[in-house]
């Protein structure tokens, strides 16, 4: 297939984005809605929602706002604020200001309350939208590309059609020098040792196991693995057997190194994302739905996600483009408005796994040089960031990378 | 009398791996349909749909189930050739899954 060239989109900081998002964030619950009142009344598709709910301060959430706001798909950042929350609005301001993007801070007590702040932010934004319009546009490798996976809504067919398919593709990208990224250590559980054996270094090998051990006793401690009725409706049984079946998204490049929610790679190469906190149990569960994994990955970078679902969800993102490729045929053909590639074509012959894998490579490239996803021409712009505990990433996680230029 | 256009009955059960003692549905079977399990015809003793598995053979109480080569759990309760092989009889060797009615039951 002849791909159309990416032209990305060139940052201050020399990043480059596949997309030119002005993003409204919102910093606690109580300037939801002004935020959303904004994005709705301007209505376009590059004008998008982010936020956090909590009016407690978190280290985590902060610096995961931080990233969002200044991940290369973003070209500016409408800070929406009620004024009395916990969130250092300020820090977040100057970190944009620093990434060399156009930022406004709107303080509803301080602006005359929930009226005044929509019209302010209304034209706030098109002043944001008008400096974002000004990014560079630059050729742009596959190679500079950074690619997350995610599955979402599994079922039996997940580990034989889309997971495997979407592994071929990762080994593509990575043999192209790109990045990738898979994650959930918690559907990872009854995989650590295969897992380990395909680390870089003995010493990463030891933290890949080591942060499954982690899942599996926060998972215990909830009661809960991550396992929702839905996945045995669809024929899964038990935590392992939806393990393998995710794990296969991984594809079979070696893993190069272990990153925490937000944390660059500092690299190429295949990475794993370890999303179960750090400490004792306490915020509740990793990540609340699938969105909260997504959120993650596109804070460490990730221009675009690919979705695997069996049983069919029909999430996109804020920020990157969600690839949606279906496992099931039958969910397929019930969905298909909804899906980006058609995997169970696989289960009766009429495709082989590098056949769907190329598919999604085409696709990865395509998305990049500017075309829209299903979720896109829908509308979706799913966003949620919770409470979580982390501590740094240990010594043997990034073992290729110079860590000086990872974020942590 | 088939018609020329229909194309004849797919198998409806996959092997992942030789290791495998479990087979995976890939369409959905009904009751009584006549399948072939390691080169033995013999009706399914119960409808299995997509995405499910039977015993490749007789399991018993305390069997690990390999899937993809892989232990996916372990069987709390026997089945035959052919029987369904789900949550009835097959737990996880980490940690329980759980229903809808979990909330209801209690989080344990």
């Amino acid at each position: 297939m002849q791909h159309h060239p990416i032209q990305g989109f060139l940052r201050a900081d020399g990043r480059k984005g596949v997309r030119n998002v002005v993003l409204v964030a919102y910093l606690v619950e109580c300037a939801h809605h002004v935020a959303r009142r904004i994005v709705s009344a301007i209505d376009d598709p590059d004008v998008q929602l982010a936020g956090f709910p909590g009016c407690y301060p978190n280290s985590y959430a902060a610096q995961m706002m931080a990233a969002i706001a200044t991940h290369p798909n973003v070209g500016g950042v409408l800070v929406i604020s009620l004024g009395c929350e916990g969130f250092d609005r300020q820090t977040l301001a100057a970190q944009v200001a620093a990434s060399g993007r156009p930022v406004e801070t709107l303080v509803i007590q301080q602006t005359g309350g929930t009226r005044a702040t929509i019209d302010a932010g209304r034209e706030a934004v098109a002043r944001l939208r008008a400096a974002a319009a000004q990014a560079p546009r630059v050729p742009m490798a596959v190679s500079e590309l950074v690619v997350g996976t995610i599955c979402g809504g599994s079922d039996g067919t997940s580990g034989i059609t889309a997971n495997p398919a979407v592994g071929r593709c990762f080994d593509m990208l990575v043999a192209e020098g790109a990045t990738c990224i898979f994650e959930e250590t918690g559907e990872l559980i009854g995989c650590e040792q295969v897992m380990a054996a395909r680390a870089v270094t003995p010493e990463l090998g030891d933290e890949i196991e080591a942060c499954v051990a982690k899942a599996a006793r926060y998972y215990a401690t909830l009661g809960y693995g991550s396992f929702a009725p839905g996945n045995a409706d669809g024929g899964l049984t038990t935590q392992e057997e939806k393990s393998l079946g995710a794990y296969s998204k991984s594809g079979a490049s070696p893993i190069s190194g272990l990153i925490r929610p937000g944390e660059r790679t500092g690299g190429p190469g295949l990475y794993l994302m370890d999303v179960v906190p750090d400490g004792e149990v306490r915020f509740g569960f990793p990540n609340i739905s699938d969105n909260a994994e997504i959120v993650e990955m596109i804070a460490s970078g990730c221009h675009l996600i690919l979705f695997t679902t069996g049983r069919g969800s029909v999430v996109g993102s804020a920020v990157s483009p969600v690839i949606k490729v279906c496992a099931n045929p039958e969910t397929y053909a019930r969905l298909a408005e909804d899906m980006d590639v058609d995997a169970g074509r696989i289960l009766h012959g009429k495709a082989t796994l590098d056949e769907v894998g190329t598919e999604i490579f085409d696709q990865v490239v395509a998305v990049a040089a500017g075309a829209q996803t299903r979720s896109e021409a829908l509308g979706h712009q799913e966003f949620i960031l919770t409470y979580k505990q982390f501590e740094p990433s240990g010594p043997g996680c990034l073992p290729l990378a110079h860590r000086a230029g990872a974020l942590t | 009398m088939v018609s020329p256009q229909v194309e004849p009955a797919q198998e409806a059960f996959l092997l992942l791996d030789p290791a495998d003692n479990v087979l995976v549905c890939i369409r959905d079977a009904a009751l009584g349909e006549i399948v072939t399990i390691d080169g033995v015809a013999m009706p399914l003793p119960q409808a299995v749909p997509l995405g499910h598995k039977i015993a490749r053979h007789d399991l018993a109480v305390g069997d690990k189930v390999l899937r993809y080569g892989a232990p996916i759990g372990s069987m709390k309760a026997a089945t035959p050739r052919g029987g369904h092989v789900h949550s009835h009889n097959l737990a996880s060797d980490y940690i329980p899954a759980h229903g809808r009615d979990a909330s209801t039951k209690g989080s344990k």
